[in-house]
């Protein structure tokens, strides 16, 4: 079987507070807030974000198959897993999927990517990404999360193997949602708990322990994950896990990330796991998935770009009023300025290198780096004497900025920057996650992939700068 | 490697200028015809007499159809001319050499912008397809860069440097109050721009140019044949106008506190008109002030104030209508609003004005030189017009 040889994960910058949905709505507050995806974020850009990170932790990898799971995929036709994979830079002579249908949809690709891994199709990723969006004032408003993780699968240099798994589907009514619909139906939550997710869970785990040979009193961590907390807490008691082994659900900090949730809570709990550790990860949703991990000694080395814990605590509020306004639940009056036009097929098919993945160009003459890429050098003006240079990767400063009042943005004021990047080149773009009053003249940014906005049903991607997190 | 010039080989020997501002009434067509029948009569000719137009508009029609068809040309030379917001000074450069060259004897160049039909604030442009990546941000966002990179360049804290802006401001609509052809004609105190809301920080709605509608137009011959149709026609002793390679958004190296197009069309104005020290011998300027900011900067890449001296230029009066330089005495863009194809028209029918004596209550003290300048795109990335203009030869 084959391993886990890099991860990385990824929780918006943004926050609800949950007594904050409460207050508006006069509904009964539940604890914590939940992460939201700012409005230039969707499932596509967060699963970017994810892999992005991945990817750099595993520099020798061959990827050959990407899937990128999600319940909340911004394209129902056209191959989401296409964008992310051109803005991580993936090449192009891989098997790419969508996998989608379910919240259980993540751990399924894990699973699929890891057999794929195994028997020696390369390797695997899976970037995972959901943006829970849930009708105000019903639970999943305030239960759910938004977040990415990702995983890269290989046969070789596992910082955890895969032991076990096992897999369960059944059909029955529990959340459903057609096309065209925003929030999805659920049937009554007593028929789930008591005849889907509490039987499941019972069935699936005893099933993958015994396959791995495992008794649950050996299990250093569990990773449970429901689309019902409760769910995932009755199991939790009825199996007896002695409640320090459980895995953080991330309730109260992030929510449910739908199809990301399995796969993010392991990712937070795999940087303090020792070497022989086994770890649990089940999740159900129209069945379930289980696997049991042995963690590696490669792990002990093994450091993510980011940590969940640290990107929990990087963050700034949402207000529930803009909350709604980035989702488009609440209409507002629209600007007196003509709407953005959609790009054009064939000039992004022609920029997909700049576009998708911020490559630029450096001039083989004097070696000034520049984006957008140049046909003439900037500085010395030689003629077709430039290489590729990435630039998504590099940190700059800001050289001046502007905020925008009167552009159309669903987070006015929009802040515009120049940015110079260390070791040459200098871009004009938009910034994000950052708050007007807080730019200035010198302060360090990185680069983000972000959705600009959306015309004529097309999504255009490119990338901002922000604060460095 | 400058241009050679045509210093005092071409006069423009009669001008129009419509009001500027919401026509709600009246259509590009109307504003043309109007513009185009009050230079005629400036010059004394009739319409069959001008052998060659050249039309300027960003986006209120194409083709010389736009003017044609309204003013019912018999089957002449119409060029549709388009250089961003530099384009009424473009149409001008064109009919100039035109002349100058000598295939025509009378031509006139003409500008104008309907804006207010699009029912959209600011201005609009619109793009060819591309791939989505070039930054949307409006006008004032754009020049708004300006200001934190001249303040901190220049250590002005920032409520120093709104001063200054609000000063330009002030000053501008100080002078479009005298003028019955501004789009504003009042005067506005100095708490009201200060305090107005802001649009791009720092900059607040009353930095900004206004939106408005207007036409001018020029008739243009060869200097030797200007008396024939006028006893005070003006001289054209500079026309310059370079495109940058629009490196400010690529190069670091640009601080986003000059506009190299500026320096580099006024450099070449400058040696063609036979100017040498422009605060000294420049009587009056019209610049391009669509946002307070730019005006700033402009001060100083024509060569006005030195470098980071500009901003206490202003507030000592420099630049009033009584101080030494009077800029943009009629009000500018600020009092105007700025019809793209127009404004490079309108600021020389002040130079019209002011040069002959009938600038009215406005009206400097024997002017000798004047200069227009015109610029379009943002900083680090434009286009700049530059002219030098005289009320005698040499």
């Amino acid at each position: 079987m084959a391993g886990i040889v890099s991860y990385g994960s990824y929780i918006p910058y943004r926050r609800l507070k949950r007594a904050a949905i409460a207050a508006v709505l006069g509904v009964p507050a539940t604890r914590g807030e939940r992460a939201v995806a700012s409005f230039d974020e969707d499932s596509v850009s967060m699963a970017v974000e994810a892999l992005r990170d991945a990817l750099k932790t595993a520099p020798g990898a061959e990827v050959r198959s990407l899937t990128f799971g999600t319940t909340t995929a911004p394209y129902l036709e056209k191959l989401n897993a296409a964008i992310v994979g051109a803005a991580a830079q993936l090449p192009a002579e891989i098997r790419a999927i969508d996998s989608t249908g379910s919240i259980r949809a993540g751990l399924s690709a894990m699973l699929q990517a890891a057999e794929s891994a195994a028997a020696g199709g390369g390797h695997a990723a899976v970037a995972l990404a959901d943006c829970r969006l849930g009708a105000p004032e019903g639970k999943l408003e305030q239960s759910g999360g938004d977040g990415a993780a990702a995983f890269i699968f290989g046969r070789d240099n596992a910082i955890a193997e895969i032991e076990a798994s096992a897999s369960l589907t059944r059909e029955y009514l529990d959340s459903w949602r057609t096309p065209g619909e925003r929030f999805a139906h659920s049937w009554e939550e007593r028929f789930a708990l008591t005849q889907a997710y509490g039987p499941f869970f019972r069935k699936i785990i005893k099933e993958v322990l015994e396959k791995a040979k495992v008794a649950p009193g050996e299990l250093a961590k569990i990773v449970l994950d429901a689309p019902n907390q409760r769910a995932a807490e009755e199991a939790l008691r009825e199996l007896k896990f002695d409640p320090a082994r459980v895995a953080d659900s991330l309730a109260l900090t992030v929510g449910q990330t739908g199809a990301a949730h399995a796969a993010l809570m392991l990712t937070a709990v795999l940087p303090s796991a020792k070497p022989g550790d086994r770890i649990l990860v089940a999740t159900v949703g129209d069945g379930a998935d289980a696997m049991v991990l042995k963690v590696a000694p490669a792990n002990a080395n093994f450091r993510p770009v980011r940590s969940v814990g640290r990107m929990v605590e990087s963050k700034g509020d949402v207000t529930y009023a803009n909350y709604l306004k980035w989702r488009e639940i609440l209409p507002t009056e629209p600007p007196r300025r003509p709407d953005p036009d959609r790009p054009a097929a064939p000039p992004m098919m022609r920029a997909e290198k700049w576009k998708f993945g911020l490559i630029g160009s450096k001039c083989r003459a004097c070696g000034t780096a520049q984006l957008p890429p140049q046909r003439v050098c900037v500085k010395c003006r030689a003629f077709d004497k430039m290489d590729p240079y990435p630039f998504a990767d590099r940190h700059g400063r800001i050289a001046t900025y502007a905020i925008d009042r009167l552009a159309y943005s669903l987070n006015p004021p929009t802040i515009n920057a120049v940015v110079d990047y260390e070791g040459g080149g200098r871009f004009l773009c938009e910034m994000t996650d950052c708050e007007p009053d807080k730019v200035a003249i010198g302060d360090e940014v990185e680069m983000t992939f972000r959705r600009l906005f959306t015309a004529d049903g097309v999504h255009n991607y490119f990338w901002k700068a922000r604060p460095r997190r | 490697m400058a241009s050679k010039g045509i210093k005092d080989r071409v006069a423009i020997v009669g001008m129009g200028c419509t009001k500027f501002g919401e026509h709600w009434d009246k259509g590009a067509e109307d504003l043309l015809v109007e513009a185009a029948y009050e230079a005629y009569n400036s010059a004394g000719i009739a319409p069959d007499d001008v052998d060659a137009y050249w039309l300027g508009t960003m986006g209120s029609g194409v083709s010389g159809l736009t003017l044609s068809e309204p003013l019912k040309i018999q089957y002449k030379p119409v060029t549709r001319v388009e250089n961003m917001c530099a384009t009424g000074s473009e149409s001008l450069r064109q009919a100039c050499y035109a002349v100058a060259s000598g295939a025509f004897d009378i031509a006139m160049a003409i500008g104008v912008e309907k804006l207010k039909d699009s029912g959209f604030s600011g201005l609009v442009m619109s793009n060819p397809p591309n791939d989505g990546t070039p930054a949307c941000m409006t006008p004032p966002a754009l020049f708004s860069l300006l200001a934190p990179a001249y303040f901190k360049k220049y250590g002005l804290d920032p409520e120093k440097g709104k001063d200054v802006l609000t000063r330009i401001a002030w000053k501008n609509h100080r002078n479009g109050a005298r003028n019955p052809k501004a789009q504003f004609q009042k005067e506005v105190p100095m708490e009201a721009i200060r305090n107005s809301p802001k649009i791009a920080d720092p900059l607040g709605i009353m930095d900004c140019s206004g939106v408005s509608d207007g036409s001018a137009a020029a008739i243009v011959v060869r200097a030797e044949d200007a008396h024939k149709y006028c006893k005070n026609p003006i001289y054209i002793k500079a026309l310059s106008f370079v495109a940058g390679p629009a490196e400010g958004p690529l190069s670091p190296e640009y601080d986003f506190t000059t506009f190299p197009e500026v320096v580099a069309s006024a450099r070449d104005a400058y040696a063609q008109a036979g100017v040498t020290n422009p605060r000294e011998q420049i009587s009056l300027a019209e610049v391009h002030d669509c946002f307070t900011p730019t005006e700033l900067v402009l001060y100083e890449d024509l060569g006005f104030s030195k470098r980071g001296g500009a901003w206490q230029d202003v507030m000592e009066g420099f630049f009033d209508l009584e101080g030494k330089l009077p800029v943009n005495p009629d009000g500018g863009l600020k009092s105007f609003g700025h019809p793209i194809g127009a404004s490079g028209l309108r600021m020389m029918y002040e130079m019209w004005l002011q040069m002959r004596g009938e600038a009215g209550p406005r009206q400097l003290k024997n002017p000798r030189m004047g200069l227009t300048h015109n610029l379009g795109g943002q900083p680090g990335r434009c286009v700049s017009f530059v002219s030098v203009v005289g009320n005698q030869v040499g």
